[in-house]
């Protein structure tokens, strides 16, 4: 496809303005009169408010007005939502208790938002804040998953008795039970996966403009879904009416899932500048970060694996609780349940599964997807348990997974998903190459002599990704289609503007979604710019997440484009006086196949606008619009493999070696791949040996800061080593699949089977930290 | 932050003048606690008097083995010091491993020992050495300079100048860094002085940094880290936090001083 088309490894694009510091981010927007905001948090994990005294903050310098809940509540602003439905197994539909923008009168986080105050400056809405008075009565907190249903927990709303928000299941329960009761071998293990917070480098942000000549809004916010942010403020906050509302989500300096959410702040600041008259900004601290953001994972499980006499797997049974924290995120039900349990077949055929999922409120920050979202649960559940298996039926991990892969394509799990391709023996086989598996008893014997402890762990994962066909996920209770849409605009000249309602924060659309077109059609990526972001551009667009700007938003482009590529053959068959279906597109001409007949691009394109000669009744330009509904998830897949070494005096873990072995199908840009492979497994680094959400028993966050919580570091992290398998995905034109979460998805369990491996404790939950393998170690022995 | 008036001192005395004309003044000497507590609003100073470019305070002198650091010396400087390195290298190398490059670029001597985290590198190195910490109007030895969490000798109004020490025969100094902050979540200097042996911990004492007499003695019959080897370390009146509980880290003292012996020079 040339050397800028798909399959090359072209340099991003975009990073000449990121890496000069010339990024245009949502705090570098300024507008005239603009005032700043500054919210008044709860201190609290749980109170009742009885009271806000603002009357000598209002007087203060600089202070242009102090805004509470009941204000907003007075002006018909909504409260925040939950959009995906999920029925319990009684039938009974989820329990969302209210979630205001602005807390009325119970506040139940720490870092819950009560007031608002915009002054001048900033510093003038921080004094001011300290001068407003609220009264609040101290409730007692419940933050620990496995307890906020016990018998006398601290309530958090009446509309969930016992902190239970659904009791949902998914698969046979009695076929489960039933292959338990006759199995040759039942592996039991509980599974802790631990709480995160997602860390984007640039912190979220938002900007409301209103216009009270035109009656319009606008907010800049830092969104992955610029199009979703205004339909929700618009269907469900009352914020605006959709035409009355743009939404502009510029630069976005990473999300991970945290920037999906519509939080209480974006709309807040649009109402608050409808109230005072300026236009006010707020930028989250890196404390209002931690305290504010959405965390991520947070399940406590128990799980059964049954076997028969010949080691095949014959069914999984799971009991999962999920943290949701105090309030329903935008997607919280679906990360624990659709995105989760429809996952636990893994690699394997396993005839009979059952999970149950409980998931509770709790005096803590919401819960909602980040990178993988429920994916990396359920990996992380079976690949420790899988392995844990190995280990007692005494037959290496690599044998017993083999013994038990699917191998026949399309597979039907018991739980939803029907896998479309994949060869998971070939990653397999990579992986174990690429780590020199074979030679690790040497390697370990060497450790010991050196006084070191060495082990070897593997992953196998699988996600479905892409997210996804419309009317399946409409059929399992989301409240919005999963499409994306997309628009190409050849200029006059040739060159090209595509609009895509997919959102880059990171992930190098600039240059994909380019190399897709300049390879297509033989111009130069150059010649291409690729708009996203705005809901006053781009028609609509589900936006970024779930792996899905490949697969969806790129598959929309491609049908956008051959629309344009036929009416651009129409108009060259016409002008060279040949057959339409004789045209052929390369590089950047417009051949009559077998000839040496061709018109370049931009000639066609310019034809296409002067109308002088266009085949009869053809209407002028040269500008499609597509919308893509995918008819599959895509499943990406493959094998991680760590090695690690530990040293027995601290329990410090050094990773040797980390070897991914992934199949994406076919890769655009094998650069931008690695790359987000490698963040993807940086980040699983994080989750496995370092980073730790902790709360006290009162609900102070005690991680609020990067004093405590433990970001992975360069230094953290090793070299990897990476290839890539390949079945191409038949659900999408381009056969591509996703690969923006497979690294934070595969890696947790590869560490933490290499790192239980060499202490010879299996009883390790993560993270992993230094003084818990140093512990652990000391208990095996 | 709340606001604050910012001085350069110019010398000792305008710096100790600016103190006493300001009551809720503060000596800024790098600022890397100071600020980031400032911008918390947990502390509120009405004036920022800065140490860092006063002349006189700067640099690691050295005639023969005294070795005069200055208290606004940085640490990327005292780790940059050959003649430092050629008599003492431990010290070279803890300040090289202070924070990050942007720290080690900021941060003093003097403000490190004055502000005297428990979990800061430069009070075991300063105890460990046995060094004087001169100050605009004494000396006071480190035995005495360093007296709990974030407390020192130090009177009100009173700065320090300069940390002075005799290069010893041997010292070495191991850390194990705290996950998240990188600070120590336990490090011991081990040095070999005239006065005799000294070890200073920490990152690991509940009241800061702190000699461990057991180990002292140990070293002083046999210097090696095999002398450490049948010594138990009481985890009594040692840190436990979200890290590390006082059981892991009197496992790492230990540890961290037999590494610390092995590397001496």
């Amino acid at each position: 496809m040339g050397v800028e088309g798909i399959g090359a490894r072209v340099t991003r694009k975009e990073d000449k303005r990121f890496l000069t510091g010339k990024g245009r981010y949502t705090d570098d927007m300024t507008v005239p009169g603009m005032k700043y905001a500054y919210f008044i948090r709860s201190p609290h994990a749980h109170a009742r408010v009885k009271g806000i005294d603002a009357s000598a903050a209002r007087s203060m310098p600089g202070v242009i007005d102090v805004l509470d809940g009941k204000q907003l509540q007075a002006d018909g602003i909504g409260n925040l939502i939950c959009g995906w439905m999920i029925h319990s197994k009684d039938g009974s539909p989820m329990k969302m208790g209210a979630w205001r923008p602005l807390a009325v009168d119970t506040v139940r986080y720490v870092g819950d938002a009560i007031a608002i105050v915009v002054a001048d400056s900033l510093g003038e809405a921080r004094d001011a804040a300290e001068a407003v008075v609220i009264d609040y009565e101290p409730l007692p907190a419940v933050t620990e998953t496995a307890v906020a249903m016990a018998a006398g927990a601290p309530q958090l709303h009446p509309e969930a008795p016992n902190n239970l928000i659904f009791d949902w299941q998914l698969g046979d329960g009695d076929a489960a039970d039933r292959a338990i009761a006759s199995a040759a071998h039942v592996t039991e293990i509980e599974i802790h996966n631990n709480r995160l917070s997602p860390n984007p480098m640039e912190p979220r942000a938002t900007l409301g403009i209103y216009d009270g000549a035109e009656d319009h809004y606008t907010c800049y916010t830092t969104s992955q879904n610029p199009h979703v942010a205004r339909l929700v403020m618009s269907a469900f906050y009352n914020v605006a009416p959709e035409n009355k509302l743009r939404v502009i989500a510029p630069d976005v300096g990473g999300g991970f899932g945290s920037k999906i959410y519509i939080y209480p702040e974006e709309i807040v600041c649009l109402w608050a500048s409808r109230k005072t008259g300026v236009p006010v900004k707020w930028t989250a601290d890196r404390t209002e970060a931690f305290l504010t953001d959405a965390h991520g994972r947070d399940h406590v499980s128990k799980v059964k694996m049954a076997f028969d006499a010949d080691n095949h797997i014959t069914a999984l049974k799971v009991d999962t609780i999920a943290n949701l924290g105090a309030y329903m995120s935008l997607f919280s039900s679906a990360v624990p349940t659709y995105l989760y349990a429809t996952l636990l077949s893994g690699q394997y055929a396993i005839p009979a599964i059952h999970a149950n999922v409980r998931t509770v409120y709790t005096n803590t920050v919401p819960v909602d997807a980040y990178r993988g979202a429920g994916r990396p649960e359920a990996t992380y559940l079976l690949e420790r348990t899988i392995e844990t298996a190995a280990r007692e039926l005494g037959i290496s991990p690599a044998e017993l997974r083999r013994k038990n892969f699917i191998r026949t394509f399309p597979y039907q799990t018991p739980v939803i998903m029907n896998y479309d391709a994949g060869d998971y023996e070939a990653s397999l086989n990579a992986a174990m190459q690429a780590a020199d598996w074979a030679g690790f008893e040497a390697r370990r014997a060497t450790s010991e002599a050196n006084g070191k402890k060495r082990g070897i762990g593997m992953s196998c994962y699988i996600e479905a990704c892409g997210i996804a066909p419309s009317a399946a996920v409409g059929s399992l209770g989301a409240g919005v289609g999963l499409w994306e849409s997309a628009e190409v605009r050849v200029n006059a000249v040739g060159t090209i503007e595509v609009l895509t309602g997919s959102h880059s924060h990171g992930q190098g659309h600039e240059t994909t979604f380019a190399q897709l077109v300049a390879g297509r059609l033989g111009v130069p990526i150059e010649s291409i710019n690729i708009v996203h972001g705005d809901t006053d551009k781009v028609q609509m667009g589900m936006g970024t997440y779930g792996s899905r700007s490949g697969a969806v938003g790129m598959s929309a482009v491609v049908k956008a484009l051959e629309k344009v590529e036929a009416k651009a053959k129409k108009i060259a068959a016409h002008l060279m006086e040949a057959a339409e279906e004789d045209i052929v597109i390369e590089n950047g001409e417009l051949k009559v196949a077998g000839t040496d007949k061709a018109l370049p691009w931009f000639q066609v394109a310019l034809a296409a606008y002067t109308a002088h000669n266009l085949p009869s009744g053809m209407e002028p330009g040269l500008k499609e619009t597509a919308f893509y509904d995918p008819a599959n998830f895509t499943f990406p897949a493959g094998c991680y493999v760590a090695e690690v070494e530990i040293d027995p005096e601290t329990g410090e873990t050094d990773i040797v070696q980390f070897v991914a072995a992934d199949d994406f199908g076919n890769i655009i840009n094998p650069l931008i791949v690695e790359g987000q492979v490698h963040g993807g497994i940086a980040q699983g680094i994080g989750q496995a040996l370092l980073e730790n959400v902790q709360y006290d028993a009162n609900g102070q966050l005690l991680t609020a800061s990067y004093m405590d919580y433990a970001m992975p570091r360069a230094d953290d992290l090793p070299s990897f080593k990476l290839s890539h398998q390949n079945t191409p995905c038949p659900s999408n034109p381009l056969g591509i699949k996703g690969c923006g979460e497979a690294g934070a998805i595969g890696s947790p369990p590869a560490l933490i089977n290499a790192i239980t491996d060499a202490i010879g404790n299996n009883g390790l939950t993560m993270p992993a930290t230094p003084m818990k393998v140093w512990q652990a170690l000391h208990a095996a022995h | 932050m709340y606001a604050t008036s910012y001085h350069r001192a110019s010398s000792v005395e305008d710096a100790v003048k600016l103190k006493s004309a300001h009551d809720e003044g503060k000596y800024l000497s790098g600022g890397m606690t100071l600020i980031s507590t400032m911008k918390q609003r947990l502390a509120a100073p009405s004036d920022l008097i800065d140490l860092r470019h006063i002349p006189s305070l700067r640099g690691v002198r050295i005639e023969g083995r005294k070795v005069t650091i200055g208290a606004a010396t940085p640490h990327a400087d005292v780790a940059a010091s050959r003649e430092l390195a050629a008599i003492c290298p431990a010290l070279c190398q803890l300040a090289g491993h202070i924070g990050d490059p942007h720290v080690r670029h900021m941060g003093t001597i003097g403000g490190s020992i004055a502000n005297n985290d428990p979990a800061a590198d430069y009070p075991a190195g300063v105890l460990g050495l046995g060094a004087t910490v001169v100050t605009d109007r004494r000396s006071i030895s480190a035995d005495d300079f360093f007296t709990g969490l974030f407390e020192t000798a130090l009177a009100e109004g009173e700065m320090v100048t300069a940390v002075t020490f005799e290069a010893p025969e041997k010292a070495g100094y191991a850390k194990f860094n705290n996950p998240a902050s990188r600070f120590a979540m336990t490090g011991v200097f081990v040095a070999k002085t005239a006065g005799g042996v000294r070890v200073a911990v920490t990152g690991a004492g509940s009241s800061g940094v702190f000699r461990h007499s057991g180990f002292e003695q140990a070293l002083a019959g046999n210097w090696s880290a095999d002398a450490l080897s049948n010594i138990t370390v009481d985890s009594s009146g040692l840190m436990s936090d979200l890290h590390a509980n006082a059981e892991y880290r009197a496992n790492l003292v230990k540890v961290m001083a037999r590494r610390a012996v092995a590397s001496a020079g």
